[in-house]
């Protein structure tokens, strides 16, 4: 660089060239601070690592966390540490080859049965040996298990009941109230801003989208509770809609995700040419026809996406749901009944202080890492139909 | 929609005459009954907007029906005096705690704070000074003495201890105030029924109560701003370098798509998710440094990771991909003259992005990371997860503190069932839009000033 800047001198003296000084120097500065640039770019990628190994980890010791089920069974004789056959009770329930069972503090595994004689490996899973009197009630080993998990419908960690299902069923139900409010009229509003809405329109109703999109979500959960509630309940009797109810909470979602949907369904058809709605007119069309015979299809690829991060928004979404949903697993198709949401279930659930490695602190990782995934590929799929369907226009 | 043959569609498909006319009528009037329907779907949000609005304002004011355990003209004739309970000095407000509650009640507020300078009110000044002497001085050692506008707080809560039976909405108080007073008087016979604002001056100065009546938000400011100074001070230099690195140094490998791709993923993570992740990392792994244990002088009863330092640096995370992103947009925004302009004069690539391309693309950025702020303010979800205390009343005094914030405190006092946490859930909404409102409303002037200065 040097050398450039001195061109009309070094051209009449060329000895003076010192050909070593024209060679590119390392400049160290520039790379350790394109190395620190580079490590804040990583911080993500570690963000996203950390997501899965968190929530995979803890999930898998929520696969793994032996509970205890009653089994009515008790011992018969007095047993002391040495003892490995002995004699259980006949009623309650069947036990097999292979369970763990635990006796008092004890745990042993069954390696064979006979009628009502056990034989059985004593002081597993590094407990002691001790001995038992007669009458100990003996608890079977169990774990959650992913199909229990992802066909239960009944969520109720006390009693070890694991089914996702009643918890996914109310997060459905609040993501489908919710976008049959902010489908059609997030799209109608985003046709009339971008269609027909004149520049004086616009300049006030874009910002009043904006106002709508700012508001802190735990606001919407207080007007879902105390007007959207009240409202309905005056609607539709306060014997048909209880206090806390998913109709309330979804429509209020569907009210934050409103100006989502129509600002990205808007940029999508602000993005469609002018000459193509020009070539619509000129063939006689009219401005509706224009506008949903050409614009729209044009703009498809958009909009769908918008939907979809619409519909994962939806799922995502925690306070409204948490405030006015309802604090208690249901499942129910009843949009006017209290049921709890995945998110709203992992509020309620780490609202107190949750102590770590109980069951309880593990499953709220099982459920976000479901959540995670749910919401992943939503959004995966929403950037790859605009990759692949977009209208490239010269 | 394409047959064959156009000229056969048009003699058997396409009206005409009178036919022609009518159809294009019919037509335009669906055309407008359409538009029609488009702008009242625009007028959804406004009225959702503004629904929102009335509803909040509804229940920050309005009528309250209050009963007093002690009628405060009670109060005031029981020390022999006349006037009015505001009115009265400092020794008669004293002389009516000293008539009123017990010597232990006493005894103990003024350990907590004393009366008077140079003398005691409820303790003896031996006692008074052998506890100032022993291992665990009571906090009334090292405090001023009590003003009197203390006392009135004292006597207010402990002698008249006013509670609010019953709230009425803004609009039931203004337009069917006379049932309402009629109601009060049927219902709570010998109860005061004024106008109350829930949103006061006290309100905004006064730290959490479990008393609707004297409760405050002012632990919930300190807390929220605490936590966001936290947040920009992480996320701020690291969004701003990672849009740099990915827009003036990235290349097409790999590892360069794989960051971007993964930003944009990120953004769409819901914020709950970001919640167990510094729950996970923050609060568990990281625990000593988090609870700041390491750095040492720290409350072993706070020790355990849930502070300000662990929820800011989960918001951090949080919006870091919409720094990014908006940052990213900036710089791409920069015209490439410049930086072309910049090499040809011999600067190097980093002299060329600090003093040509960062400058040009300060007020994106900084609109950027604003609007991000506001994102974070007005976050709960992840707050709740890491732990925020659901009731302190001491200010934050440092990142290694425990926390509650401003949404936090709305969502507590959302939960609880009695109609007077409603009141206050608004007066904190309104605190909170307010805030918002005035952090946007300076980006916008931001944004106005630089680009003014540029063109």
């Amino acid at each position: 660089m040097e050398g450039e800047m001195a061109t009309t001198s070094s051209l009449t003296s060329r000895d003076s060239i010192d050909l070593g000084e024209l060679r590119k120097k390392p400049r160290i500065g520039e790379t350790i601070i394109q190395s620190l640039l580079f490590l804040c770019g990583v911080i993500s990628i570690l963000t996203t690592i950390g997501i899965v190994y968190e929530l995979g980890k803890e999930s898998l010791a929520f696969f793994t966390h032996q509970m205890w089920e009653q089994t009515n069974k008790s011992l018969t004789v007095g047993i002391d540490e040495s003892v490995t056959t002995f004699e259980v009770s006949r009623s309650g329930g069947v036990l097999e080859v292979g369970d763990t069972l635990r006796l008092s503090d004890e745990i042993v595994m069954v390696s064979s049965i006979e009628g009502t004689l056990l034989t059985v490996e004593r002081g597993v899973q590094e407990t002691a040996a001790v001995p038992h009197s007669a009458g100990v009630e003996i608890f079977r080993g169990s774990y959650v298990s992913l199909v229990e998990f992802f066909t239960g419908t009944e969520w109720n960690p006390q009693i070890s009941k694991f089914g996702i299902w009643s918890l996914v069923n109310a997060t459905f139900m609040t993501s489908l109230i919710a976008m049959s409010v902010a489908l059609p009229v997030g799209l109608a509003t985003a046709i009339y801003l971008s269609e027909y809405a004149s520049l004086r329109a616009r300049s006030i109703l874009k910002p009043i989208m904006e106002v709508l999109a700012g508001v802190p979500t735990v606001v919407y959960g207080y007007f879902a509770l105390t007007f959207m509630t009240p409202l309905f309940r005056s609607w539709f009797g306060v014997d048909t809609v209880q206090i806390f109810n998913t109709a309330s909470a979804g429509v209020v979602v569907g009210i934050l995700i409103i100006p989502l949907v129509s600002s990205m369904s808007e940029d999508a058809l602000h993005a469609v040419p002018k000459s193509l709605r020009e070539a619509a007119y000129g063939l006689g069309a009219t401005r509706l026809e224009t506008s949903l015979r050409v614009v729209l299809p044009a703009a498809l690829s958009g909009i769908t996406a918008a939907f979809v991060v619409a519909i994962s928004r939806a799922i995502g979404e925690t306070m409204i749901v948490a405030i006015a949903a309802g604090a208690g697993p249901a499942f129910t198709f009843n949009p006017f009944d209290s049921a709890e949401t995945m998110t709203g279930h992992i509020v309620r659930i780490s609202g107190g202080d949750l102590s770590y490695d109980s069951i309880d602190y593990n499953s709220i990782f099982a459920i976000g890492l479901l959540l995670f995934f749910l919401t992943l590929s939503l959004n995966i799929f929403s950037q790859r139909v605009v990759a692949r369907f977009r209208e490239v226009y010269e | 929609m394409m047959p064959n043959d156009p000229n056969q569609e048009l003699e058997t498909g396409f009206p005409e005459g009178t036919d022609l006319e009518k159809y294009i009528i019919k037509r335009h009037r669906t055309g407008v009954g359409l538009k029609l329907s488009f702008q009242m779907a625009t007028l959804v949000g406004i009225i959702a907007l503004t629904a929102l609005l009335y509803n909040i304002t509804n229940q920050a004011f309005g009528l309250v029906a209050v009963e007093n355990t002690i009628p405060p003209a009670e109060v005031v004739a029981s020390i022999g005096a006349t006037g009015e309970l505001q009115d009265l000095s400092k020794d008669q407000l004293i002389e009516i705690l000293q008539a009123n509650i017990s010597t232990g009640l006493g005894r103990r507020f003024e350990r907590d704070q004393r009366f008077y300078e140079d003398s005691y009110a409820f303790d003896t000044e031996a006692k008074y000074q052998a506890s100032c002497a022993s291992a665990e001085p009571a906090a009334g050692c090292s405090l001023p003495a009590r003003d009197r506008d203390n006392v009135y707080q004292l006597v207010l809560s402990e002698v008249v201890e006013p509670e609010v039976v019953q709230t009425w909405s803004l609009m039931d108080s203004l337009f069917s105030r006379g049932e309402v007073l009629a109601e009060a008087e049927a219902k709570y016979p010998g109860s005061e029924v004024y106008f109350r604002s829930w949103l006061t001056a006290d309100f905004l100065q006064r730290p959490q109560s479990s008393n609707p009546e004297f409760a405050g938000v002012r632990t919930a400011i300190f807390g929220s701003l605490w936590v966001i100074f936290i947040t920009i001070l992480f996320s701020f230099p690291v969004g701003v370098g990672a849009a740099i690195y990915l827009e003036e140094y990235a290349g097409a490998s790999f590892i360069n798509r794989l960051i971007q791709t993964n930003i944009n993923n990120l953004a769409g993570v819901p914020s709950i998710i970001y919640g167990m992740l510094g729950l996970a990392i923050f609060v568990r792994t990281l625990e000593p440094l988090t609870s700041g244990a390491l750095f040492g002088g720290v409350d072993p009863t706070t020790a355990n990771g849930r502070t300000i330092i662990s929820a800011g640096l989960t918001l951090g995370l949080l919006i870091l991909p919409i720094i990014i992103i908006n940052a990213q947009e900036a710089i791409r925004a920069v015209p490439s003259s410049l930086r072309q302009a910049s090499f040809g004069l011999g600067a190097t690539k980093w002299q060329t992005i600090w003093h040509h391309v960062l400058p040009s693309a300060t007020p994106g950025i900084l609109t950027g990371t604003i609007l991000a702020m506001s994102r974070a303010i007005g976050e709960t979800a992840p707050l709740v997860v890491v732990g925020a205390s659901t009731f302190i009343v001491v200010d934050p005094d440092g990142p290694f503190a425990k926390f509650t914030t401003l949404p936090i405190q709305i969502y507590q006092w959302t939960s609880r069932p009695q109609d007077e946490f409603r009141n206050i859930a608004a007066a904190a909404i309104l605190v909170l839009l307010v805030l918002l409102l005035s952090l946007n409303a300076t980006a916008v002037l931001l944004r106005n000033h630089y680009s003014r200065r540029a063109a």
